[in-house]
């Protein structure tokens, strides 16, 4: 299979990645004084898109667990803001960003503690059909809007009495500039956590679950903790959607969404915590670019992703960086794929 | 609820039921032979629907429609497996998926742009188009009874094929163990074409036959295609028999509760699905892990 | 099909060109500069998937009524900027967004698909800018979400069910069960229907529905003959309303099917015989004798290679109400009060006859009773004459 060296040999850490992801923040941090608001709109849904992908890549790339109903806890998070927001005035960030993350983790801590029995093609399964579960009871009841979606007044950033006063044209770069400390926020989090002993069982799991298990660790508790704060970090991203939107949507729990947060790990690679940042800023950037110069943006969406499946197996950070990596690489087993596939 | 009423409920579930097994029992054979997912296999059910349409539209019959699916189907099967699938057998799942994601995308693309967007309605045989009456106030049709009657006979063929021919036995075998395969010097690329394509063939003949009961429309692929994913898992990977019975389950959990719980009943199928894993794992006909 | 989209003009082209004629620009005035630079005119429509057609047809007729009128608005040259929104929600605020904030339109047409209006409606709200619907019904846009800044050319989900309503009851009807997708089209159209057919003496038994968009209506249809009801209302469109007519009418139910005109607007030939005798009510039809109707007809025949449709009789009055608007202000688009105060004072015949501006900003309009014969919705008579929707909550009513 792909993306697989022999554990042994660590890759030493380049500097110059350090120092290429060092620009690459700056380069974020500065990039919306210079942009119009409609382009530091459309960064901020980037980075939201960031957001979901790397709370999924500690699923996929760190643990091993592909789950296709990731959005549900993004779309959680969005509507968890819609449901506590009272139709007359704001709420204050306080209350909704704790909210949100709160009723997200849970709801991962529930759907992990049943989906995590099943392993491999099953386990997708599950996730899939929990997804749809939430799909359903947002779109069919009367609980977040019906099939149409609903308006919510926008969380404010206010602390007790005292609330930043945004004119409406500096709003787009209070979201931005929050969505971005979130980010990396979110981002070091993980790294600090990948480091410990927590994050190294979960890529131990990843490698080789049995071992694990002969080890004494209890893998089942580490999945499920690792499910947990996907789903709490997912709630974010879906809490920031709905504050700069002020709109929520069942299509934000839908599968497709959960497809595209694949893909856009995919993208950047699944080796790299900065990869699923890399692959949600391009992704986004591809169908902006696509939608400028054709009709047929699906189409351009299909051919990116059958080309990015083909040919790019690590990724855009493997491509760019060549070796240097944030986690140790697979190892490749001598079992035959479809049987290891089907049955673990 | 009437006994009448009841009497149609059950046989909208069947006819319903069987149509899910068309599509599905292609997908578990797949799955369960090659070990790839393939979230396609939706749109191989709407080029079903749409050969439909456009036979009956230029050739005027129904009649024709079904077996040209079939032959399309064979021939789609084979093409793809030859040309992509082939390559993705050992591929992570998250590859597979991914790819197959970006096949819907694309198919519906070149539906747009071969057929355009508009939605067809594809008629009913001339000699079907009547109905029976099963009550004084409520009538069903008799085309959804041939539907119903030809699904059983396709059911029953795929069945023989599977249970008694030497290639049936030899896809048993592969779904179980794909190693013995090879040991058995048997050419495994030969099995993979003929389940690929004989799959994708019946997916597509459940499309045409389709076609007259829920019209052709774009995206009408997303709407199988997820609970076939259901009713195989539900049945077990590679299971034709727990196929046609979970089939046959769903459709009549579906049918009845789009009848008296509607708002629910959409959720009723993946309910059932999480149970069923998370009490048996491989589904209730699957082979155990 | 229909014809291929073939009078689109590529945006970077009309982008350059415009920079290129407001550079050419160079009188002295404020007021001439306005009227040289050309209207940013933003359509949001679909343009691929199930509602193509109908993102086309008021396209077509949009051009139609700037071809009438010379090319120009109030004097102003038209810079269409084209946007496919693939009827998509969750992607409406960003869409929305290219065309208000990176465009700058300065009018924005959209769109069909409800779901996506909501999303529109959030940002145009905010930005200010003029906003006609040419289509989606849902009824809060022009109820109690309404904004002085957007304004409806079609119609409120709850009008054309009225009138049906109103209608059937009028007919003698006593008992009536209204069936349909259970979202916001669904219910809104079911809550016009109930009161028109209860103000006229009927009564309405609960809704029967499925989630939208699902097709499986034998569970629905088996339950009818026990409801002892004397005729069934319902809304469908599209493929769901060919197939629920033809089910209907092969489950043999003996009793009459009626509905809001959706379930049989575009798709009476793929109904066929099944659609025979059903009576709708649509605020457009079929044989509707005015002069306005026959030229538009004819216009949009000729341009669009087949018939015109409700949806663009919708389209060629959001056109109308834009160039009334103008001429008002003489082009100049910022002048914000006396454009609106035009529109809402606005009366003009329409293809669909007489229609005015509601104060909640959307169209007061006769409801037609059509009955379906041979291929046509043929006008029968009117089913509620001038019938304004309620805009129960809105603050500008």
């Amino acid at each position: 299979m792909m993306h697989r060296v022999s554990e042994a040999e660590r890759p030493p850490r380049h500097r110059s990645q350090r120092l290429l992801l060092g620009l690459g923040a700056v380069l974020l941090a500065v990039l919306p004084l210079g942009s119009s608001e409609f382009y530091t709109g459309l960064m901020t849904s980037g980075l939201i898109a960031a957001m979901l992908a790397l709370s999924l890549q500690l699923l996929v790339g760190c643990t091993g667990l592909v789950s296709l109903g990731h959005a549900a806890f993004y779309g959680l998070g969005a509507y968890t803001v819609y449901a506590i927001t009272p139709a007359d005035h704001s709420l204050s960030l306080i209350l909704t960003l704790p909210a949100a993350a709160a009723v997200a983790g849970l709801a991962a801590l529930l759907v992990g503690a049943l989906s995590l029995r099943t392993r491999g093609f099953f386990f997708l399964m599950v996730t899939l059909a929990f997804g749809q579960m939430v799909f359903f009871i947002f779109h069919n009841t009367k609980l977040g809007g019906g099939a149409d979606g609903a308006y919510l007044l926008r969380p404010t950033l206010s602390l007790f009495d005292w609330q930043l006063p945004l004119t409406r044209r500096q709003r787009p770069l209070a979201y931005y500039y929050l969505s971005l400390s979130l980010l990396l926020a979110m981002y070091l989090g993980l790294l600090l956590l990948l480091r410990s002993l927590f994050g190294r069982v979960l890529q131990g799991i990843r490698v080789n679950e049995q071992r694990m298990l002969a080890l004494g660790f209890n893998t089942y508790r580490y999945k499920l903790a690792a499910f947990a704060i996907a789903g709490l970090l997912a709630g974010i991203a879906g809490h920031m959607y709905a504050m700069k939107e002020g709109f929520v949507n069942p299509e934000l729990v839908g599968w497709h969404r959960s497809a595209e947060a694949l893909l856009m790990i995919l993208l950047g690679g699944l080796a790299t915590l900065s990869g699923p940042i890399i692959g949600a800023l391009a992704y986004t950037a591809i169908g902006e670019v696509a939608q400028l110069i054709t009709e047929r943006k699906l189409l351009v969406e299909g051919l990116v992703i059958l080309l990015v499946v083909l040919s790019l197996p690590k990724g855009l950070s493997g491509a760019l960086s060549g070796t240097a990596v944030w986690l140790p690489r697979r190892r490749p087993t001598s079992r035959p794929p479809s049987e290891a596939s089907r049955h673990g | 609820m009437d006994f009448p009423e009841l009497l149609a409920q059950l046989l909208n579930g069947l006819q319903y039921g069987l149509l899910l097994f068309l599509i599905a029992s292609g997908l578990t054979l797949i799955f369960g032979v090659m070990g790839v997912i393939n979230l396609a296999h939706g749109s191989m059910f709407m080029i079903g629907a749409y050969v439909a349409y456009l036979v009956t539209a230029h050739w005027g019959s129904l009649w024709l429609a079904v077996p040209a699916a079939a032959l399309g189907g064979l021939l789609v099967g084979a093409a793809l497996e030859a040309g992509l699938f082939r390559h993705f057998y050992a591929r992570e799942h998250l590859d597979q998926v991914l790819l197959t994601f970006a096949l819907i995308l694309l198919f519906e693309e070149f539906r747009s742009f071969l057929v355009g967007n508009d939605f067809h309605s594809v008629p009913v045989p001339a000699l079907l188009d009547f109905s029976v009456p099963i009550t004084p106030h409520f009538s069903y049709s008799a085309y959804r009874f041939a539907v119903i009657a030809i699904c059983l006979l396709l059911a029953a063929l795929l069945f023989l094929w599977i249970e008694r021919t030497r290639m049936g036995a030899i896809i048993r075998a592969a779904a179980e163990k794909p190693e013995m395969v090879d040991v058995l010097g048997i050419d495994a690329r030969r099995v993979h074409l003929t389940v690929f394509a004989v799959g994708t063939a019946l997916a597509l003949v459940a499309g045409a036959l389709a076609a007259p009961l829920y019209s052709v429309y774009p995206n009408m692929g997303d709407g199988v295609l997820i609970i076939s994913f259901v009713v195989v898992v539900i049945g077990g990977l590679g299971s034709v028999s727990g196929a046609f019975w979970s089939a046959l389950i769903l459709g009549l959990v579906d049918t009845l509760g789009a009848a008296y719980a509607p708002r629910v009943a959409g959720l009723a199928v993946y309910v059932l699905m999480a149970a069923v894993l998370l009490w048996r794992p491989t589904g209730l006909f699957g082979r155990r892990a | 099909m229909g014809k291929r989209f073939t009078t689109r003009i590529s945006r970077r082209a009309v982008i350059g060109g415009g920079a290129a004629s407001v550079s050419a620009a160079s009188l002295p005035t404020r007021w001439a500069i306005a009227q040289a630079k050309p209207l940013k005119l933003g359509l949001m429509l679909p343009y691929s998937g199930t509602f193509a057609k109908l993102g086309e047809n008021i396209t077509y007729a949009i051009e139609i009524l700037i071809a009438e009128k010379g090319g120009k608005l109030a004097g102003r040259e038209i810079q269409f900027i084209k946007l496919d929104d693939e009827s998509k929600p969750e992607n409406a605020p960003q869409n929305a967004e290219r065309l208000v904030k990176r465009d700058a339109v300065d009018v924005l047409i959209g769109t069909v698909h409800s779901g996506v209006q909501m999303g529109i409606h959030k940002v145009v709200q905010e930005s200010g800018t003029l906003t006609i619907v040419p289509n989606a019904g849902n009824v809060a846009v022009t109820r109690q979400l309404c904004a002085k800044n957007v304004f409806r050319s079609s119609f409120t989900n709850w009008q054309p069910a009225y009138g049906m309503g109103l209608a059937a009851a009028k007919k003698g009807h006593k008992k009536s069960v209204w069936v349909t997708w259970d979202y916001a089209a669904g219910t809104e159209s079911g809550a016009g229907f109930k009161e028109g057919f209860e103000k006229a003496g009927g009564e309405v038994l609960p809704t029967l529905s499925l989630p939208f968009p699902q097709t499986n209506f034998q569970p629905l249809l088996a339950q009818i003959p026990g409801l002892g009801v004397d005729v069934v209302g319902s809304f469908f469109a599209g493929g769901g309303a060919v197939q629920f007519v033809k089910e209907y009418a092969a489950a043999g139910l003996k009793v009459p099917l009626c509905g809001s005109g959706f379930l049989t607007e575009g798709t009476l030939e793929a109904q066929g015989a099944a659609a025979e005798g059903v009576e709708t009510g649509l605020h457009y039809g079929d044989g509707l004798d005015n002069p306005k109707n026959a030229a538009f007809r004819r216009a949009f025949k000729d341009k669009a290679g087949r018939d015109a449709d409700v949806y663009a009789v919708q389209g060629y009055d959001a056109a109308q109400l834009l160039a009334l608007g103008l001429d008002a202000v003489k082009g100049n688009i910022e002048d914000e009060a006396n454009l609106y105060k035009a529109l809402r004072a606005a009366k003009l015949d329409s293809p669909r006859g007489p229609i005015s501006m509601s104060p909640a900003q959307n169209i007061t309009q006769n409801i037609y009773l059509r009955r379906a014969e041979g291929g046509l919705n043929k006008v029968i008579g009117i089913a509620a004459e001038n019938l304004a929707d309620p805009g129960t909550g809105c603050k500008l009513a």
